[in-house]
C-alpha cells in the first residue's frame, strides 16, 4: 500500500502505468493491484486536481451544516462533488468522517484539516488556492487563514505540509517543508 | 468527584510542547518502559487482567484477557489500531498528536509482555498530521536507544513501523486491518479461525489494542493495577475519553469517569444544548450506537452495563447530541450512507441492505415516500440483523452490517411520527431540514 501512494506522488495520480509498476515490484499481476487499489477511497486513480478540497459531511459536520460547506465550495470552484477542473488545480469531494467532530463542519486541502469552517471561509479558501498556488499545503496556515474553533489545542504550529493529493508522511517521502509564509 | 487526568494530562498541563520527548521525560515518561523490561510476561498480563482495564476500540474487551489469548506461537505481533473512523470520534487523533510518546511507551509495555518485536501502528490515511507526529516520536525514540535492539539496555528488540492506512473505516475492524496491513483489501476474516490471537498478521498471533487502550498502560504500571481499579469508584475502571460533537455549547474530547450520567455529561460539560434549544436525541457511541431519547435516557449512568442494559453501548466513546430542529430521518439518512459507503461489500445482508436502506430514506426525506417504507425499512433491516435489538444478530462476518441498522431502530422507536409526517406532507415538516441530502458519490469513486 504505501507503494501505491508513492506512485501517486510520481504522477499525481495512479495510473495503469503506476499500477503495472507496483506489480512488477511486487511480482504480482497488475489486475491484483487494481483490485487492492479500488478498495481504498484515497488511492486516485482518475486525474486530481494539484489540490483536492474534501468536505465532511458525515453525521457531525452535517449537524453543523456542512452541506453548506460543501456547496460553497462546489459553486465558488465551479467543480462538482468528484471532479476536477479543466486546469487540473482543483479536485472538490465530499467526504465522511475525517475525526475533526468537535470542530465542525471540516475540509481538509490534501489531507491537511482546517476546523469550524464556513461558507464564507470556504470560499475564501478556495479563492486563495486558485491566486496563492502554494507549493505545500500546511494544516497549521490554513486553519489561521480560514478555520474557526479547534477540536483541541493543537500545541505548537509546524512548517510542514502537503505537496500533492495525497498525504505528507515521511517514510513516503511527500512532506514538503518548505515555509509557506 | 473530580476526575484524575490519566491520558490527557500532559496535554493539559503543557500545551506547548507535550509532543516532544523531551517534555515527556521531565514529566515522568518512559520510567515505566524502563520497568517493564525488568518484569515478567505473568506479572505483566496479570497486571493487566486485574487493573480492568477495558479495551477503548468499540468493543470494550478487557484488555488483559486479550493478552492472555495470544497463542505461544512466536513471531508475535502488536498492532496500534489507529483507524479512528467512527463518525463522531477524534479522541485518538488528539492522542496520537498531542502525545505520541505516551503511545509509544504503551507500545513497549505491550511488546515485553508478549514477547512481541515488531509493532504497527496503524493510522488512517486522513490523519496525516497524526501519522507525522508519531512517525517523528518514533523516530526519537530510536535514537534514545528506546526503541530498536536493546531496548534500555536489555535484550529485548522491539521494531515500530508506522503504516498509513488508504481511507477505509472497515480496516478499524481488527482482521480487516490486519489483511491491509498485508496490503490486501481491507475485508474481514471469518472468526474462527482468523482470531488475530491465534491467526493474525502473517498468519501469526497478534494483538490488536486500541491507541487509548494502549496510552493508559504506562498509568496503570505507574500506579498499580489497585489504585488504578479503584480511581473511580465505578465498576467500569479508570478513566475514558469521551468525544462530544453536534448541538452542545463545548464540544470536544473529554477524559472522564465512567459513572456520570447522560444529563451531567451533556448539560454540565458540554455546556447544554445550543441557542438553548431542546435536546431531542443523542448516540451515546459512535454512529454504530442505538440512539438514546431525553425522557427515557438522561439520568442512566454511563456505564458498560447501564448503556448496555438500556439497549446500546458505549462504543468508540463518540457522543453525537441532536437538537430540537434536528431532522431525524436525514440524521438517519445520513448514519446510513456513511455504513452503505463502507461496506466492503462481502456479505450480501449488508452490502445491498444497507444501500437499499440510504435508497428508502433519501426519498422519505426527498417528499418521495411511501406509506410502507418505515416498514420496508424495517423489514430490510431485519434482513441485515434478524430481530432488531441489540446486541444485533448477526447475518454477516463482521459487525458492520448489524450496526448500519441502529438508526432505523430510532425510527422504529422513537420517531415513527416524524417519518410519518414526512410521507404524509410529502417532505421534510422539521426546521432544519430544509436542504435534500446529498447523493452518495460511489464506493468505486
Amino acid at each position: 500500500m504505501p507503494l501505491l501512494y508513492l506512485a501517486m506522488a510520481e504522477e499525481g495520480h495512479l495510473t495503469n502505468q503506476g499500477m503495472e509498476e507496483v506489480a512488477s515490484w511486487c511480482g504480482i499481476t497488475p489486475s491484483q493491484v487494481l483490485a487492492v487499489a479500488s478498495f481504498y477511497t484515497m488511492y486516485k486513480r482518475e486525474r486530481t486536481g494539484q489540490y483536492l478540497v474534501s468536505c465532511c459531511t458525515s453525521i457531525s459536520c452535517m449537524l453543523a451544516d456542512g452541506d453548506d460547506v460543501l456547496a460553497a465550495v462546489e459553486d465558488e470552484s465551479g467543480v462538482p462533488h468528484g471532479e476536477t477542473d479543466d486546469e487540473g488545480l482543483l479536485s472538490v469531494e465530499h467526504v465522511e468522517c475525517i475525526g475533526a467532530c468537535g470542530a465542525a463542519p471540516a475540509v481538509q486541502v490534501n489531507y491537511e484539516l482546517i476546523e469550524g469552517v464556513t461558507p464564507a471561509k470556504a470560499r475564501e479558501l478556495v479563492q486563495w488556492l486558485r491566486t496563492a498556488r502554494p507549493r505545500v499545503v500546511n494544516t497549521d496556515e490554513m486553519q489561521e487563514l480560514f478555520g474557526g474553533e479547534r477540536s483541541f489545542d493543537w500545541g505548537p504550529r509546524e512548517e510542514r505540509g502537503a505537496v500533492g493529493p495525497y498525504p505528507a508522511f515521511q517514510p513516503l517521502g511527500t512532506v514538503g517543508s518548505e515555509v509557506v509564509d | 468527584m473530580t476526575t484524575p487526568l490519566l491520558v490527557t494530562k500532559r496535554m493539559v498541563d503543557h500545551p506547548g510542547d507535550s509532543h516532544t520527548i523531551a517534555r515527556y521525560e521531565s514529566t515522568g515518561g518512559y520510567a515505566q518502559g524502563k520497568r517493564a523490561v525488568g518484569l515478567t510476561r505473568d506479572e505483566l498480563v496479570e497486571e493487566i487482567k486485574e487493573c480492568g482495564l477495558l479495551g477503548r476500540g468499540g468493543a470494550a474487551f478487557p484488555a488483559g484477557l486479550k493478552w492472555s489469548f495470544l497463542a505461544p506461537a512466536r513471531p508475535a505481533y502488536l498492532i496500534v489500531n489507529a483507524d479512528e473512523s467512527e463518525p463522531g470520534t477524534f479522541k485518538d487523533r488528539q492522542l496520537l498528536e498531542r502525545d505520541p510518546h505516551q503511545l509509544i511507551e504503551g507500545i513497549i509495555i505491550t511488546a515485553i509482555a508478549n514477547e512481541v518485536h515488531h509493532a504497527f501502528v496503524y493510522i488512517r490515511g486522513e490523519y496525516s498530521k497524526s501519522a507525522r507526529r508519531v512517525q517523528t516520536a518514533v523516530d526519537e525514540a530510536y535514537a534514545k536507544g528506546y526503541l530498536g535492539s536493546g531496548i534500555f539496555g536489555s535484550d529485548h528488540e522491539l521494531e515500530v513501523t508506522v503504516h498509513l492506512g488508504g481511507g477505509a473505516y472497515i480496516c478499524g475492524e481488527e482482521t480487516a486491518l490486519i489483511n491491509s496491513l498485508e496490503g490486501l483489501r481491507g475485508e474481514p476474516r471469518l472468526k474462527p479461525p482468523y482470531f488475530p490471537a491465534a491467526k493474525g498478521l502473517y498468519m501469526m498471533p497478534t494483538i490488536v489494542n486500541n491507541v487509548e487502550t494502549v496510552s493508559n498502560l504506562p498509568h496503570i504500571l505507574a500506579m498499580g493495577a489497585k489504585k488504578y481499579s479503584g480511581l473511580t469508584g465505578s465498576a467500569d475502571t479508570g478513566t475514558f475519553m469521551m468525544s462530544l460533537s453536534g448541538h452542545v455549547n463545548r464540544p470536544g474530547n473529554y477524559e472522564l469517569a465512567h459513572g456520570i450520567t447522560w444529563r451531567e455529561l451533556i448539560y454540565d460539560i458540554g455546556g447544554g444544548i445550543r441557542a438553548g434549544k431542546d435536546l431531542k436525541a443523542w448516540i451515546p457511541g459512535g454512529a454504530s450506537a442505538p440512539w438514546f431519547v431525553p425522557d427515557q435516557h438522561l439520568d442512566l449512568e454511563i456505564t458498560k452495563d447501564a448503556t448496555a442494559a438500556a439497549g446500546s453501548m458505549l462504543g468508540s466513546g463518540a457522543v453525537i447530541v441532536m437538537d430540537e430542529d434536528t431532522c431525524m430521518v436525514r440524521a438517519a439518512e445520513r448514519i446510513i450512507r456513511f455504513f452503505a459507503h463502507e461496506s466492503c461489500g462481502q456479505c450480501t445482508p449488508c452490502r445491498e441492505g444497507t444501500t437499499w436502506l440510504e435508497m428508502i430514506l433519501r426519498r422519505i426525506e426527498e417528499g418521495q415516500g411511501r406509506a410502507v417504507d418505515l416498514d420496508l425499512a424495517i423489514d430490510v433491516s431485519d434482513g441485515i440483523s434478524i430481530g432488531l435489538a441489540w446486541p444485533p444478530k448477526m447475518t454477516t462476518i463482521c459487525p458492520l452490517g448489524p450496526s448500519a441498522v441502529s438508526p432505523i431502530m430510532a425510527l422504529r422507536d422513537f420517531f415513527r411520527d416524524e417519518v410519518e409526517a414526512h410521507i404524509a406532507k410529502g417532505g421534510c415538516p422539521v426546521k432544519s431540514g430544509g436542504r435534500p441530502p446529498e447523493t452518495t458519490g460511489g464506493e468505486e469513486e
